[in-house]
């Protein structure tokens, strides 16, 4: 749970901390479509240099955004792999039987692991300077538009920040009867597979029904702090669109620019 | 004075195909500004009875009046405004990411604005001495804290009514002294009425009125010396033990229940 | 069978990979006597419950030796010791019903003995016995317990824990959340048991009359140390410290230092409870 990089938030008070959650969301979303407009190093070096400004700009060791790609890099060289030797064209440098590498193929490979990586960053890059409440909050002003088509967003949101809000207590209970099941000569990740999940019963069936009665509990609590689930409902928790929130948008319009400009006609390398 | 809250002939049951009652018959009346304690054994019905005045639960026959307005499935809403309810579990009635987002919430429910909820969050935070805490997340808080929180919860909708359902249960002594000194406090400077159901005897000593319930019905009402002067079923506060064993060796003590600080007096004379 | 338990400069922290918590007990040394009943109180974040925890190995220490019996609990990897200790610590976690998960009542209480390697036949033979210990009836034995009520899982879960037979018994505020009565039955059950079975039991409570009525010894703890452990006159007597490491004192105890205070004369003794009280003041003429 600790060794988990992508999807934990590091407090702090860098430029990119401090820009609206919506931003960051448009922004993220908006980079990893326009990383398809690269195809020649001069992209790709636009890119980094764009990506390693952003990841220094959020106060945050590069070592940190390095652990949040570690989990995946297996399957990112996988992936790289197939792409190299799938990949033909240009000069061939091996040719031994099902196995042809081949320039084209070598720079593919190399394209395809940086954007992986890149990706990587940028997703590591929002949720390591947004609060989780911060992401709902934006996530929900973002889907507003879909209340017209009647989806019930704002219920969703609350759904989602009254999840996370119980994630540490699950955790801590999980602890808890973890703790009782042990002291009771259960030992847990030990075994055969089939033995090791016979162990989660004592577990899970017990949080599963607490989680249950929690719910009730929960549900009977907001009725009578008057939720009507289809009552218009005003938001405490304001978001405000600043100017340095334009500004990035911008930058990211700039980017886009400058990759068409930079980009090679045709299907060349 | 009419009363601020009138219960008439309440019967209630979960399963009308079984014979029993969790409530018969349960009349009385609560007036502005009292505290009234509410004690009996567990399945006594006290619990169904504070859910009953909330609106939680529908009786099958009676019926209860807040403030000349009788209680029905439309009339709720409203009254819910009126009268707050705080439960046992101090985790399961924070849902908020932050105490002043939770302290909103009912706030939220009735669509009020920005800048009136603002306001309202801060004087109810002041109320209750959580200020400090308002950008705290729950996992930060202690039973007693979040307790209190609850209640600014509720006293920001500024109601007339508190309920607490044995909302000092899991809490250490220490909290529960602080508790109860905030919730008296609350009612001397902010007029509520206050209906507390609790086990503890010492506790409902010091309430203005006490409601024994027994099986599901209103077996005494009356004043704490009333009502615990010749109950011999439920433990009795700590003064009036005292009085009877004194009583049991033959002593001769009043034959009248006391308070502790009348049994100090005797004592010294 | 009764058993100590020691502590010899035993400190101990939550280990989360490469965050280390502070220690949440520091150089700790103890000595609970065979078959006494000791009482653990302190303020919320004292350390009790890591104190618990180290008695069955749920927390290793990173110092120091936690001894039970014969079995000894050392920094680093103890799977052994581990296994044995808790069989003959029995835990009661705070609000133990939470952790009832099978299908029956007697399913639940044979959980424990058969993980220690007791033939389910036996294990069926001892949940019959101590369903009958914990104040139930054995038709409970059949039933799912998802549909007890609150007191009733209580007490299935605790006899799941007697059901192990362990030597020690250590119980988190066996009586949070119950009415009076509950209560009040919970813990003589557990006196029960203390006598008869001569199990060593360590409570731990914020219930100060519970202690008066029940433990023999007191222990205190302040920031993951021990800063008292006392015989039970000795440790209510001192109203200065007491006052000092803000704890409560029985109610009997308190009125009578109100009275004292209010009167300007001490009675004979400290008072625990009310007949006590009751006593001292038939003394002293004063009723």
């Amino acid at each position: 749970m600790n060794k988990l990089i992508l999807g934990r938030y590091f407090p702090g008070d860098s430029l990119i901390h401090r820009l609206d959650p919506r931003t960051k969301l448009v922004a993220a979303i908006y980079f990893i479509l326009i990383l398809f407009i690269a195809n020649n190093w001069q992209t790709y070096v636009l890119l980094w240099t764009f990506t390693i400004i952003v990841m220094r700009s959020s106060n945050v060791t590069f070592i940190t955004y390095l652990r949040g790609v570690k989990p995946l890099i297996w399957l990112i060289l996988f992936t790289v792999f197939l792409q190299v030797l799938f990949t033909a064209g240009g000069d061939i440098y091996v040719d031994y039987g099902p196995i042809r590498i081949s320039s084209f193929g070598l720079i593919s490979g190399v394209y395809i692991f940086c954007r992986f990586v890149m990706i990587i960053f940028i997703s590591t890059v929002v949720t390591l300077t947004t609060k989780p409440v911060d992401l709902t909050d934006g996530i929900n002003s973002l889907l507003r538009p879909l209340r017209k088509l009647r989806v019930p967003v704002d219920d969703f949101s609350l759904m989602l920040s009254i999840s996370l809000r119980f994630i540490p207590t699950l955790l801590d209970e999980t602890q808890k009867v973890m703790d009782a099941q042990r002291a009771r000569g259960t030992e847990f990740g030990e075994g055969s597979l089939f033995r090791q999940m016979k162990t989660l019963v004592p577990i899970f069936l017990p949080l599963f029904a607490s989680s249950l009665s929690r719910a009730e509990e929960i549900a009977n609590m907001m009725e009578v702090r008057g939720y009507q689930s289809d009552k218009r409902r005003s938001t405490f928790r304001q978001l405000h669109w600043q100017n340095r929130d334009t500004l990035s948008l911008f930058c990211m319009l700039v980017l886009t620019i400058g990759l068409v400009m930079l980009r090679s006609k045709g299907f060349s390398h | 004075m009419p009363p601020l809250i009138e219960v008439t002939n309440l019967s209630f049951s979960y399963n009308h195909l079984i014979d029993e009652e969790t409530l018969t018959n349960v009349s009385f009346t609560v007036q502005k500004g009292e505290w009234l304690a509410v004690v009996g054994h567990n399945g006594s019905g006290k619990s169904t009875l504070a859910q009953i005045l909330v609106g939680l639960l529908s009786p099958q026959k009676g019926r209860v009046m807040l403030a000349g307005q009788v209680l029905n499935e439309e009339s709720k809403w409203g009254i819910r405004q009126k009268i707050g309810i705080v439960f046992q579990n101090p985790d399961n009635q924070f849902i908020g990411t932050t105490v002043q987002d939770d302290v909103a919430f009912g706030l939220e429910n009735i669509n009020m604005s920005y800048e009136e909820m603002q306001t309202r969050v801060e004087e109810a935070l002041k109320m209750v001495e959580m200020s400090s805490f308002q950008f705290h997340d729950p996992s930060r808080l202690s039973g007693g804290q979040k307790q209190r929180v609850a209640i600014a919860g509720i006293v920001a909708l500024r109601p007339s009514v508190i309920i607490l359902d044995e909302a000092l249960v899991m809490l250490d002594p220490a909290s529960r002294r602080k508790l109860l000194q905030t919730l008296q406090m609350l009612k001397e400077k902010e007029g509520l009425t206050i209906i507390s159901i609790t086990h503890d005897m010492n506790e409902a000593a010091t309430a203005d009125r006490v409601l024994m319930m027994k099986s599901g019905k209103v077996v005494k009402t009356g004043t704490p010396k009333c009502v615990f002067g010749d109950e011999l079923e439920l433990e009795p506060p700590f003064a009036e033990a005292l009085r009877r064993t004194l009583l049991k060796r033959g002593r001769s003590v009043p034959q009248v229940y006391m308070t502790e600080k009348e049994m100090v007096q005797w004592l010294c004379k | 069978m009764a058993m100590q338990v020691t502590f010899n400069g035993v400190s101990a922290d939550y280990n989360y990979g490469p965050i280390r918590s502070p220690l949440v007990l520091q150089s700790v040394d103890l000595n609970v006597t065979s078959g006494a009943f000791t009482a653990v109180v302190g303020h919320t974040g004292s350390g009790k419950s890591s104190l618990l925890k180290a008695m069955n190995g749920l927390l290793v220490p990173t110092e120091g030796v936690v001894t039970v019996g014969e079995t000894e609990i050392k920094p680093g990897k103890n799977k052994k010791a581990l296994k044995e200790v808790r069989k003959k610590v029995g835990m009661v976690f705070q609000f133990p019903e939470s952790q009832l998960f099978a299908e029956t009542v007697e399913q639940d209480i044979c959980f424990g003995p058969i993980n220690f390697g007791v033939s389910l036949e036996e294990a069926k033979k001892i949940a019959n016995h101590v369903i009958s210990q914990v104040g139930l009836d054995v038709s409970i034995l059949e039933k799912s317990p998802f549909s007890l009520s609150g007191g009733q899982k209580r007490r299935v879960a605790i006899a799941g824990i007697l059901a192990m037979q362990p030597d020690v018994l250590v119980l988190d505020e066996p009586g949070a959340g119950l009415d009076p009565k509950g209560k009040r039955e919970i813990l003589s059950l557990i006196s029960q048991w203390h006598k008869t079975r001569s199990l060593t039991t360590i409570l731990v409570t914020h219930d100060m009359d519970d202690v008066a009525l029940y433990a023999d010894d007191v222990i205190v703890m302040e920031k993951g140390r021990v800063v008292l452990h006392e015989e039970i006159r000795e440790f209510f007597n001192d109203e200065e410290k007491l006052a000092r490491l803000h704890l409560e004192v029985p109610e009997a105890r308190s009125f009578q230092l109100t009275l004292e205070h209010e009167l300007g004369i001490k009675l004979s003794r400290v008072c625990l409870t009310v007949e006590e009280l009751a006593d001292a003041l038939i003394e002293v003429g004063l009723a």
